[in-house]
């Protein structure tokens, strides 16, 4: 009898649990689980959860994502997916032509989403005109990290066009240092040949190769010339870079090793964290050639379609966070990017921040504002997976020959079409 | 009277213990049925189809094994295939047998030596890989001791160079390998019978005699387990290649394995990358059947 009693009492108590967190529950798929990431994170939840929800966090680390998405695939196979999920770039339209997604137009128009985001972005965020993706932030990809007192002993000036970067590696190799930092993993591979990419190409043609994958324009002659220029830039890479992380590779830059590294904008958090102060300490440029164009990587977060009415409204709850200044700040100090908002305070950002925002705005305007192809937002897996396989064998090839690069580029694009 | 209750009683119990074996192997068979064959086919069954980022059962036919044998990559994991399983079964096979046969000549403290050896063997693949990943590494490992050492001109960079990095694979699966070897063949050579070897002694047969021409050929079965065994970790080998090489440089050092989780898993590629399993599951069939058939048909004869 007792336990009968104290099993009831056990059941409708489980079943007022529910009742107890009326304002809903949002589940967070993310891999945001490294230091800086992780405090990002923590705000998010923390501001989320002053608005009365519970936040359930399901981190899934490692592999950029990698695991997170398998997990996520089984999740939404079973009919369970969690609310919301770190899914970024053409991805997002995969997951929307699955019907998975939920629809965010009505906070989207209270909170003038289409005035506060650009164009370019505003498109990655929406399936079939509908908003079913908040984004978070805005990486750079075209930046060339400099060490200027490497540069100084070595008598090079920063560089502003190809012709002048390859003449500063020249002197750098000519005083000892290794001209240029760089990771043999085939993302870093593909990161350098953006890079090359957008300043031979210029952002209208990168835009033809890249998302209209334009056959033209993939065996042209300027591509060929991207190849060479990629060819001759091996020769200023050290040879025991096959395998390094991109952050070790930024690790020489900073002890002075190497003199420049060409990464997106999540190395300044190696600086930040060896205590060097952007400007003084270390100088970010465009990559020379690609001063008006702005190479971009959005980390968002989508929206999973959810039965329960209030955990749909902790959701959009979500969404509405995710876009306040308040967080956009904090997050991206300590994630290294810019905030995705056009209307941002920038006076508390870093100079390279700055410059990364007052760069974005332009760009936004001028169409220089193009996806990043080597981190997934102007294609799809498949195609970037073909372009990483054809850049990597090129660049580990004594005998490479751009011309059939060229060709074997569009004929990997192709066959994954 | 008595004895007839013990039968009453006994009864149920007698019904449970005949179907207890069953109960308590059918969740095992359930999960080998479903998890094992019954993937396999769904796996089979996904190459023929157009599957992308998740699973769709849009028929395509044989195309996604003609993108598969179109595919460079493919071919370039293929014959690493070659080399590496070529390599390391034959080198494990070689460096096994002679570490058994010095380990069998009744010496002193064999016990700590044969754990040495088979000490690797313990560690997981993840962490042979990550251990030799540094030691070859021409920036930090042997490369640079012996040129700290003074030896300017020496240059080991295999690791980094894409003709020869599948030979470092080679090398840091051997030294996994090569233990358990060597234990498989001593536990062999301790069963043959010490009177054979006598008389042959006896005969004037001098000691490598002894054991190329009467006590390793006596070793078939063992010869025959040990290679199956590194065939199939070779064939399956993927956690040594994703911590030691990534694949890299470029994809010089990939594996059918490594191929085959990219193109499914991250390239959203589902329906190549199950066509690539499937030729893998053929690769592995095609050493498996011959040597199963040879099995059961000798039982027969016994």
């Amino acid at each position: 009898m007792n336990a009968m009693t104290r099993l009831a009492t056990a059941v409708s108590l489980v079943s007022l649990m529910p009742l107890a967190a009326l304002a809903g529950e949002v589940e967070v798929l993310h891999w945001w689980t490294s230091g800086g990431e992780k405090r990002a994170a923590d705000t998010l939840q923390k501001l989320v959860e002053d608005k009365g929800h519970t936040w359930k966090d399901f981190a899934v680390a490692g592999g950029g994502g990698e695991a997170a998405m398998t997990v996520l695939k089984t999740r939404a196979v079973s009919g369970n997916p969690p609310a919301a999920a770190q899914i970024k770039g053409p991805d997002i339209q995969e997951w929307g032509a699955l019907g998975l997604l939920a629809n965010l137009d009505s906070v989207a128009e209270q909170n003038q989403w289409d005035t506060l985001l650009p164009k370019q972005v505003a498109e990655i965020m929406t399936y079939e005109g509908h908003y079913v993706a908040v984004p978070v932030n805005v990486h750079r990809v075209n930046w060339l990290w400099i060490n200027p007192e490497v540069f100084a002993k070595a008598g090079a000036t920063p560089p502003t066009t190809l012709d002048e970067f390859f003449a500063a590696a020249d002197k750098l190799k000519a005083a000892g240092f290794i001209p240029l930092a760089h990771g043999g993993q085939p993302w870093q591979d593909g990161t350098v040949f953006e890079d090359l990419a957008l300043s031979i190409l210029g952002a209208d043609a990168f835009r033809k190769a890249f998302v209209d994958l334009d056959e033209a324009t993939l065996t042209g002659d300027q591509m060929v010339e991207v190849f060479a220029a990629l060819n001759k830039l091996r020769g200023y890479v050290d040879a025991d870079a096959a395998g390094r992380d991109w952050n070790i590779a930024t690790g020489l830059v900073i002890n002075g090793k190497a003199g420049m590294q060409l990464m997106g904008d999540w190395a300044k958090s190696e600086w930040t964290a060896a205590g060097k102060v952007a400007g003084k300490d270390y100088q970010c440029l465009a990559f020379p050639g690609t001063q008006g164009s702005f190479a971009f990587n959005i980390d968002s977060l989508a929206m999973f379609k959810l039965g329960d009415a209030e955990n749909r409204k902790a959701q959009e709850d979500l969404a509405r966070t995710v876009l306040e200044p308040e967080f956009q700040q904090f997050f991206n100090q300590n994630k290294g990017s810019i905030p995705v908002r056009l209307d941002q305070d920038m006076s508390s950002f870093d100079a390279c921040a700055q410059k990364s925002m007052a760069d974005f705005k332009e760009a936004a305007g001028n169409g220089g504002l193009q996806p990043s192809m080597a981190h997934g937002m102007a294609a799809s897996s498949y195609v970037q997976g073909a372009v990483f396989d054809v850049v990597t064998n090129f660049f580990n090839d004594p005998q490479a020959d751009p011309k059939r690069a060229a060709q074997q580029l569009a004929a990997a694009i192709q066959a994954v079409q | 009277m008595s004895s007839i209750a013990v039968v009453t009683k006994a009864s149920p119990l007698d019904a449970l213990q005949r179907w207890l074996p069953k109960l308590v192997l059918a969740p095992s068979m359930l999960i080998v049925l479903v998890g094992f064959y019954g993937y396999i086919l769904w796996t089979f069954l996904l190459s023929f189809t157009n599957s992308r980022f998740m699973p769709s059962y849009k028929w395509v036919g044989l195309q996604q094994y003609q993108r598969l044998l179109d595919n460079d990559r493919w071919w370039v994991a293929s014959k690493n295939l070659m080399v590496f399983g070529g390599l390391f079964i034959t080198i494990s096979l070689v460096v096994g047998v002679l570490l058994a046969v010095l380990l069998d000549q009744r010496i002193r403290r064999e016990g700590v030596i044969r754990t040495i050896f088979l000490y690797p063997m313990a560690l997981s693949m993840i962490v042979t890989g990550t251990a030799w990943k540094w030691l070859l590494n021409p920036g930090l490992g042997l490369d640079k001791l012996l040129r700290d050492w003074g030896w300017e001109g020496f240059r080991f960079d295999w690791l980094v160079d894409p003709q020869y990095v599948v030979y470092c694979l080679v090398i840091a699966a051997v030294w996994q390998a090569s233990g358990f070897v060597m234990a498989l063949f001593l536990a062999g050579l301790r069963s043959v019978d010490q009177s054979i070897i006598r008389a042959a002694q006896v005969d004037g047969a001098s000691l490598p005699n002894i054991y190329l021409r009467i006590v390793l050929p006596s070793l078939g079965p063992v010869f025959f387990s040990a290679l199956m065994i590194l065939a199939h970790i070779a064939i399956k080998s993927f956690d040594l290649v994703a911590s030691m090489t990534a694949g890299g440089p470029g994809y010089s050092s990939d594996l059918p394995a490594m191929f085959m989780y990219a193109h499914t898993f991250t390239r959203g590629q589902m329906g190549l990358g199950a066509a690539s399993a499937i030729l893998m599951l053929g690769a592995v069939l095609a050493i498996l059947v011959p040597y199963l058939y040879s099995e059961l048909r000798a039982k027969r004869h016994d």
